[in-house]
């Protein structure tokens, strides 16, 4: 840093022409995170909102957010999924506030504007006025014409039972927005089976948004945070990895593997790589392969910019990224099953999550890792975090000793948001 | 049910808080029976019937590998807990077994903060007579914080 650059920097400044030196700004400013709405959640990309399992019945809906933005996800007669905007026609208020229940219709309670569940307007009070002795008072005016006054409708897609939205009605498919590469890791979770709900867990990071698909993109860290995963064996620098990214750079899957295939035996030895510690109730990672698996233990993959599809061994989810201005966003984990899991894989997952979410043996700590990279962000914005472990471009690996995929990410942000 | 027994039953739920808060995590399982329950649960979860818990354990072994990932290999801010739990309503009695709840705040404290609201919520408990005591069979914390602020490390 020469001494000439203020600690408030007013411009975004890199160090280097590529995307190895991240400057801490990306993380501090409020204008490039209003930018950053603009640019990645509310246009030209598909954002996560859901599980189609959430919703089963017609009339079910889910409260959600995209962006910053509060949506409902709906499920309509015919059984498609619509999501709309929750904001109201009339004079804007946030109506719904359940978070999640089933309704014919949805009406706003300030002055019982009523919608439908495709957010068509149905209802005025008063549209035509009250008459009294004769005489028609008020009403909205002769041209009020209430096809022009629906909730926003975000456009839909769905695929394998998860449900993506977007403002931007002029946004690519889905699977081009997802890409070959990374849609074949989608899809060999969502295959098409019927997925069941197992649940919730929710936690608000004090962190940019961004550092937790960085988290999902970083190799590096596992095995040295996380010594709950090395102590009992469930992870080595030496497993068998690869690192895949789209050709934008922005959506990446680390895949890897344990142990040699045919020895299933070894995915389950709890005995510690340090000390000879032991798990007191081995049933912790009681691990079972399963079929769908195809080889690989663990995939984890992020869809940006707002999701992260978990599979660790037996443990599901999806974990959903809701910003909070630059500086916080809410994690939320949704488990899931299949609808063929025997009673004994379900408690198999239940009991592997104790590894994930906010308190998880392997989990919690990404969170404090994210807040105080935060707080050292915040203090000086000047700085840059530094990724160059693997070299300083955006590829493929066949290990986990680099850090490409997050360059791959910058490369892709510097490029929307022309910096 | 006597005077005697409640007592008994009060001075398990405020030895158990005060174990958690001092920071001897040893001494969390031993409130336990071997064959327990113990679950950490968001209250969305549990009304709406989803098994998912943030912390669920099966066994006074899983508590203490708990106790092992909290010492040695979860990296987080250090904190100080406080608990403050009401006085246990009893569901049911009978000679050797109770079945009663309570309802607890924890407040969290980083160093050099204020303390803040973490975790609140309602403790569901199975209480059995042992030799050594009342212990806990099954100890449910089913808490209306859903959005966890940041972590949770601690026992609750
Ligand atoms: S603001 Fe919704 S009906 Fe008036
Ligand atoms: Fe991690």
């Amino acid at each position: 840093m020469s001494d000439e650059q203020p600690i408030f920097p007013e411009e975004l400044t890199w160090e280097r022409p590529d995307s190895s030196r991240i400057p801490f700004m990306v993380y501090t400013d409020e204008e490039l995170h209003k930018k950053e709405l603009e640019r990645f959640f509310y246009r030209n990309h598909w954002n996560y909102v859901g599980l189609e399992a959430e919703i089963p019945n017609a009339g079910d809906f889910k409260r959600t957010v995209v962006g910053e933005r509060s949506v409902i996800m709906v499920r309509d007669d015919d059984g498609s999924i619509n999501v709309i905007e929750n904001v109201c026609a009339h004079r804007g208020m946030r109506f719904c506030r359940a978070r999640h229940g089933n309704r014919p219709d949805f009406v706003c309670p300030y002055h019982q504007w009523s919608y439908s569940r495709k957010g068509d307007l149905q209802g005025v009070p008063f549209r035509r006025g009250v008459k009294r002795d004769g005489k028609v008072e008020g009403g909205m005016p002769k041209d009020f014409k209430p096809a022009d006054h629906n909730l926003t409708k975000l456009k839909v897609a769905t695929r394998g039972g998860v449900v993506f939205a977007s403002f931007d009605h002029d946004v690519e498919s889905l699977e081009d927005y997802i890409g070959p590469k990374i849609l074949a890791y989608f899809d060999r979770i969502f295959d098409g089976r019927e997925l069941t709900i197992l649940g919730y867990n929710r936690q608000r990071i004090p962190g940019n948004w961004k550092l937790m698909q960085e988290n999902i993109k970083d190799p590096y860290h596992p095995g040295l945070l996380h010594t709950w995963f090395v102590t009992f064996g469930l992870w080595r620098a030496d497993n068998k990895s690869e690192m895949k990214i789209d050709d934008h750079g922005r959506h990446a899957a680390m895949i890897s593997t344990r142990g040699a295939a045919g020895k299933a035996g070894e995915v389950t030895d709890v005995s510690s790589f340090k000390d000879g510690m032991t798990l007191h109730d081995p049933r912790l990672v009681d691990i079972v392969p399963e079929d769908w698996w195809n080889g690989p233990t663990a995939v984890m993959t992020t869809i940006f910019p707002n999701v992260i599809l978990q599979q660790q061994v037996n443990s599901v989810s999806t974990r959903h990224i809701q910003p909070r201005g630059h500086g916080e966003f809410d994690f939320v984990w949704t488990h899931f099953g299949f609808a063929d899991d025997s009673a004994d894989m379900t408690r198999r997952r239940l009991r592997q999550a104790n590894l994930f979410g906010p308190a998880g043996f392997v989990s919690a700590d990404d969170g404090e890792v994210i807040e105080f990279s935060q707080e050292s962000f915040d203090s000086n914005p000047s700085h840059r975090t530094l990724v160059e472990l693997g070299g300083r471009e955006v590829g493929d690996t066949d290990h986990m000793v680099t850090e490409t995929l997050i360059r791959g990410m910058y490369r892709y942000w510097r490029k929307v948001m022309e910096v | 049910m006597e005077f005697r027994d409640y007592y008994a039953l009060s001075q398990l739920y405020t030895e158990y808080a005060l174990a958690i808060d001092s920071g001897n995590w040893d001494d969390w399982p031993e409130f336990f029976i071997d064959e327990c329950i113990y679950r950490l649960q968001p209250r969305e979860n549990y009304e709406r019937g989803f098994p998912l818990a943030t912390l669920a354990f099966e066994s006074k072994a899983m508590l203490k590998d708990r106790v092992y990932g909290v010492r040695e290999t979860l990296f987080h801010d250090p904190y100080y807990q406080r608990h403050v739990v009401s006085a246990p309503a009893v569901r049911k009695w009978q000679k050797d077994r109770i079945e009663s709840e309570a309802n607890y705040a924890v407040f969290r404290t980083k160093l050099s903060e204020p303390s803040i609201v973490y975790n609140v919520g309602r403790y569901i408990d199975v209480v059995v007579r042992t030799s050594e005591g009342l212990k806990f069979a099954s100890r449910e914390c089913i808490y209306d914080t859903e959005m966890i602020p940041n972590s949770i490390i601690y026992p609750i």
